[in-house]
């Protein structure tokens, strides 16, 4: 067997097993999102009687007052604002974090882990944003994504400023670039790949998060997409086949982001004279 | 260091990061620890000392709660590390369909837990789902993937798998990616085969990348909670308990002193496997 | 000031060096006027004796606008009756609006309220439940005092000690009460010759008669673990009629079910019906259980009769299969209903606006506000307004439940008698009903349960 032809066979089966395991997932949300009420809870595969995609969208879309619409504002606002600050303030930290080593070095880690691995206490934090007057706002809400979401980004961060040698820092400094200078103008860019990669996995997190908003950035008009869900989940009448076009749209957004981001990535590489 | 880095590497650069994540995150934490001290009602509270943690310890379904955190924690770490680096490589490789296979990988990241777990749950119905009626075709007998007790937690941790992989590979990519080319080139000249390739530059190399993934994804695994909450609830009974949803159960009942007391113990618990880990991992790192 | 908030200050001017929080921190937080500490709580004229009553309202026009906000959960029953009362209050009363927002069902809407208010930061009115939960709210540090209110005299006076807290009452009723015992499908009953049971005993004998002719007998829908716990709670009747005393003695822990025979035997009913469920009872949602009840795929259904709404939405054209019974005892001259208490609708304590609150509250209260609602929301059972009579279309199911109230033969459920419920009973019934823990160890575990929560509350005796 030649080398190109069994490079092909494995490309092919890879793009099959894609099918199998990750479009068929999909193509269930899809169909049942297609059906009526009743045909929907049965929960299965079988093609609908009548398909109803377009109204049940229309139906989902103009719940509660347009619910939906005002959900997608809040969650693209919410999510842009936190990734600018996410990224700017992780990447500075990391750099340094990085670079540097000292005594304070295992107690800055051990902080950052401790992020990682203890979970928000929401109460005391209302109490905090409460006397910073930062309660019920959407800049309250950024800062609590962004502190959530810091120990992840810097961890990143941190281990790819590790593959980036030394030795640029020491010709810049010798060309009298100070601080800041090396870092904005040669680092960060350096670390566009990782970039990418944050803004996908954070705008994910924070598209996708339920409770932060819920309780930090209460009010009817400010309902998040993750709490549209909810509005469909009720306890005791439940739509499975609105349920499932409400998980369909509010996918979209984030799938387009990274289809677009997607190629941003590669971009970044290849100027980045690596060969993808 | 010499004086002139100290200036350069300078700790204003944290200073931002250290202002946000103190006050939005540290700060409430210290203070939800002191009430783990207390029986708290949200509305008031009573210093009752150390008694929270004795109760939590008494909680019958916590051996259960200890045994299936690790077990999750193990499997799905295990496959995110072995599954990344794979389709990592497979994915920096020289192939044509790359970014369809790089989107679709990626693609479970994007959506909700709630609704993958929602959408998992309906299709692991034992007789309805479509993995059953699948199998039913081929004239076997499906099993009932969520309802019975040995194998809950393993379909629960496929799902996690399924939807986390696309993350460890994209960490993955970033890593392969950054590994310089000279590397490779010499190899080349050298005549290595690329499964040689794989073990003496690919796997070494892209350590900060293994690092990021096995930290994250165990620390995700010991703290895992929403998609079992979303697919099992910690059922049938306790049989998928893991800490977190203990501590979540807690929490539902209005106990937030007992609750606030898990979390220090689940914290404490997963320091103490993540810490040592953490500096081990990061000692190691090959510096380029 | 509470206790947490003053911890909070001392704790944050260290942390943070900024001043001290307003004490009682009032309704808006938004308000930039600091309002002298202690204005903010008892700014309104104490309540019960200045109100004009409502009849005089009429004459009092124009009034100032108002705009009220109201919490409810995002029940789509609960949203669709809130909207309806809504949109006819602010039909009477053109000055008054009302904002509604909504909160999610079950216990992370319980901590949402409790956070709500703990934070000081409630909507002027909640829709809540009564019983045991409103007791976990602190009424008399966050709900307004409603004794007084003339509209109590149009409540059922079985509702109030479920909306009260050291003898003052906080709340008014919302909707209808419920019935928890057994919905059943009547054809599948008709075609094997079946008589609704007085006994345990028969309706065990039922489930064997429907078995051997090959129907599910029992439609278990575990996925939803809540709805496992509905034959040991809807058992409440029949320990009642045995132990007159059962609830003040468990409030006190010197009553266990392991060791009350009569309490016990909820638990041994549910083991007794290990066996008779459909196959995939651990993956059946409730939506699912009612589906299979309504088309006859199974013929019992242990349920709170809150699923008619539901049945009607799904289902019309079968809500005449659909029947209901209570849960028998273990003897047919003692045969009765235990009934659960409808939600109730309070006002927040440091609400701005507590004349218009009240208001609303009254309105919901009213038989005018009954039959808006029932008009957009089928009656689970009787209404606890007097006077109050259900709508003609009322479906049979609902209809079933009347005899029972007519001959006095109810109870409420134990969680309107009594603060005391362990948080893991949903989890310990799925493993009695799957038949993976004996009725005698289940109520055992579920005693420690309930020694933690009763611990954690701080009851006395615990």
């Amino acid at each position: 067997m030649s080398r190109g032809l069994r490079k092909f066979s494995v490309e092919t089966i890879a793009v099959l097993a894609s099918v199998v395991i990750f479009w068929v997932p999909l193509y269930f949300v899809l169909l049942t999102a297609m059906k009526s009420a009743p045909e929907a809870s049965e929960m299965n595969l079988a093609w609908p009687s009548k398909i109803q995609l377009w109204q049940n969208i229309k139906n989902v879309v103009a719940f509660r007052d347009h619910m939906l619409l005002r959900a997608f504002w809040n969650s693209s606002a919410l999510t842009i604002l936190s990734l600018a600050a996410m990224v700017v303030v992780c990447s500075m930290a990391a750099f340094v974090m990085q670079r540097r080593n000292d005594k304070a070095t295992p107690w800055i880690s051990f902080f950052v882990l401790a992020g990682l691995i203890i979970p928000p206490a929401i109460v005391p934090t209302i109490w905090v944003l409460n006397e910073i007057h930062l309660f019920k706002t959407l800049i309250g809400l950024v800062l609590v994504e962004v502190a959530l979401g810091f120990p992840f980004s810097v961890m990143l961060y941190r281990g790819f400023m590790a593959a980036i040698p030394r030795e640029i820092d020491e010709a810049a400094v010798v060309d009298g670039y100070g601080g800041y200078r090396l870092f904005f103008t040669i680092i960060f860019p350096l670390l566009q790949p990782v970039t990418a990669t944050i803004i996908v996995t954070q705008a994910v997190f924070i598209f996708n998060d339920f409770t932060n908003p819920l309780y930090f950035f209460p009010g009817a008009k400010n309902a998040t997409v993750q709490l549209t869900l909810y509005n469909f989940t009720s306890q005791f009448v439940s739509q499975w086949n609105l349920l499932f076009t409400d998980i369909l749209l509010i996918t979209l957004p984030p799938l387009l982001l990274f289809v677009f981001f997607n190629k941003k990535i590669v971009a970044g590489m290849t100027t980045g004279s690596v060969k993808g | 260091m010499s004086k002139v880095f100290k200036r350069i590497y300078t700790y204003n650069f944290l200073l931002p990061a250290a202002i946000v994540y103190t006050v939005v995150f540290i700060v409430p934490t210290v203070m939800s620890f002191f009430f783990s001290l207390t029986r708290w009602t949200l509305f008031d509270w009573t210093f009752i000392g150390l008694d929270n943690f004795k109760t939590f310890f008494q909680e019958p379904s916590l051996s259960i709660g200890f045994k299936n955190t690790l077990i999750y924690a193990a499997v799905t770490c295990a496959a995110k590390v072995v599954g990344g680096l794979l389709l990592g490589v497979f994915l920096t490789s020289k192939i044509r369909t790359k970014d369809y296979l790089r989107s679709v990988v990626f693609f479970p990241v994007l959506v909700s837990t709630i609704a993958v777990g929602i959408a998992f749950s309906m299709m692991m119905h034992p007789t309805t789902g479509l993995f059953n009626t699948a199998l039913a075709h081929l004239g076997i007998e499906g099993p009932d993937w969520l309802g019975d007790t040995k194998l809950a937690l393993l379909s629960v941790a496929a799902v996690d798998v399924w939807k986390g992989i696309g993350l460890a590979t994209v960490i993955y990519i970033a890593g392969i990616l950054a590994i310089p080319e000279e590397y490779s080139e010499a190899l080349q000249i050298d005549g290595g085969s690329s499964w040689h390739k794989f073990w003496n530059i690919t796997v070494p190399l892209s350590r900060p990348a293994t690092n990021a993934v096995i930290i994250l994804s165990f620390i995700g695994g010991l703290r895992s909670f929403d998609l079992i909450w979303a697919m099992t609830r910690g059922g049938p009974g306790f049989a998928t308990d893991v800490i977190a949803s203990i501590i979540y159960k807690q929490y539902q009942g209005g106990f937030y002193g007992l609750a606030t007391a898990g979390n220090v113990i689940l914290f404490l618990f997963v320091t103490a496997i993540v810490y040592p880990l953490s500096r081990y991992l990061t000692r190691n790192e090959v510096d380029l | 000031m509470s206790k947490p908030r003053k911890f909070l200050a001392v704790l944050s001017s260290v942390m943070l060096l900024t001043g001290l929080l307003a004490a009682c921190g009032g309704g808006s937080s938004d308000k930039e006027s600091s309002s002298s500490p202690s204005a903010s709580g008892s700014a309104s004229p104490s309540a019960s004796s200045a109100s004009p009553s409502a009849s005089a309202s009429a004459s009092s026009e124009p009034q100032e606008k108002v705009k009220l906000t109201l919490l409810v959960d995002n029940n789509q029953d609960t949203v669709v009756y809130s909207k309806a009362l809504v949109d006819a209050f602010q039909a009477k009363y053109p000055n008054i609006t009302i904002e509604t927002e909504t909160r999610p069902t079950g216990s992370e809407g319980d901590n949402f309220v409790k956070t709500r208010l703990s934070t000081g930061d409630m909507n002027d009115v909640f829709f809540y439940n009564s019983g045991s939960l409103m007791q976990a709210l602190n009424p008399e540090q966050n709900m307004m005092d409603l004794t007084n209110e003339p509209f109590q005299a149009n409540v059922i006076d079985s509702f109030k000690p479920t909306v009260s807290f050291n003898g003052k009452i906080y709340g008014a009723p919302v909707g209808s009460t419920m019935g928890g015992g057994w919905f059943y499908n009547k054809k599948i009953y008709a075609q094997l010759g079946l008589s609704v049971p007085k006994t345990w005993a028969e309706l065990m004998e039922n489930n064997k008669k429907i078995k051997a002719a090959g129907i599910t007998a029992m439609i278990g829908s575990y996925k939803d673990t809540w709805t496992s716990q509905l034959i040991v709670l809807a058992d409440y009747f029949n320990v009642q009629a045995q132990m007159p005393n059962f609830a003040a003695d468990y409030t006190g822990n010197k009553a266990k079910y392991a060791t009350t025979p009569a309490a016990l035997r909820g638990f041994q009913k549910l083991e007794e019906t290990v066996g008779y469920y459909n196959k995939d009872f651990l993956a059946t949602t409730y939506d699912a259980g009612l589906k299979m009840l309504a088309e006859g795929k199974g013929a019992h259904y242990p349920m709170l009769t809150f699923a008619v709404p539901a049945l009607v939405q799904n289902n019309p054209d079968k809500m005449d299969d659909i029947g209901f019974f209570a849960q028998p005892g273990d003897s047919a001259d003692q045969n009765g209903l235990t009934v659960w208490m409808p939600g109730g609708a309070y006002i927040y304590k440091n609400t701005e606006h507590p004349e218009e609150a009240k208001k609303f509250v009254e309105f919901v209260a009213s038989t005018e506000g009954v039959s808006v609602m029932s008009k957009v929301s089928k009656p689970s059972g009787p209404y606890a307004v007097k006077g109050a009579a259900l709508p003609d279309d009322t479906p049979q199911v609902v209809k079933d439940m009347l005899p029972y109230f007519d001959n006095n033969q109810t109870a409420p459920a134990l969680e309107f008698l009594s603060p005391v419920k362990g948080p893991s009973l949903e989890q310990i019934t799925v493993e009695v009903g799957s038949g993976k823990r004996k009725a005698a160890a289940a109520a055992e575990l579920y005693d420690q349960d309930v020694k933690k929560q009763a611990q954690q509350l701080g009851l006395s005796g615990w």
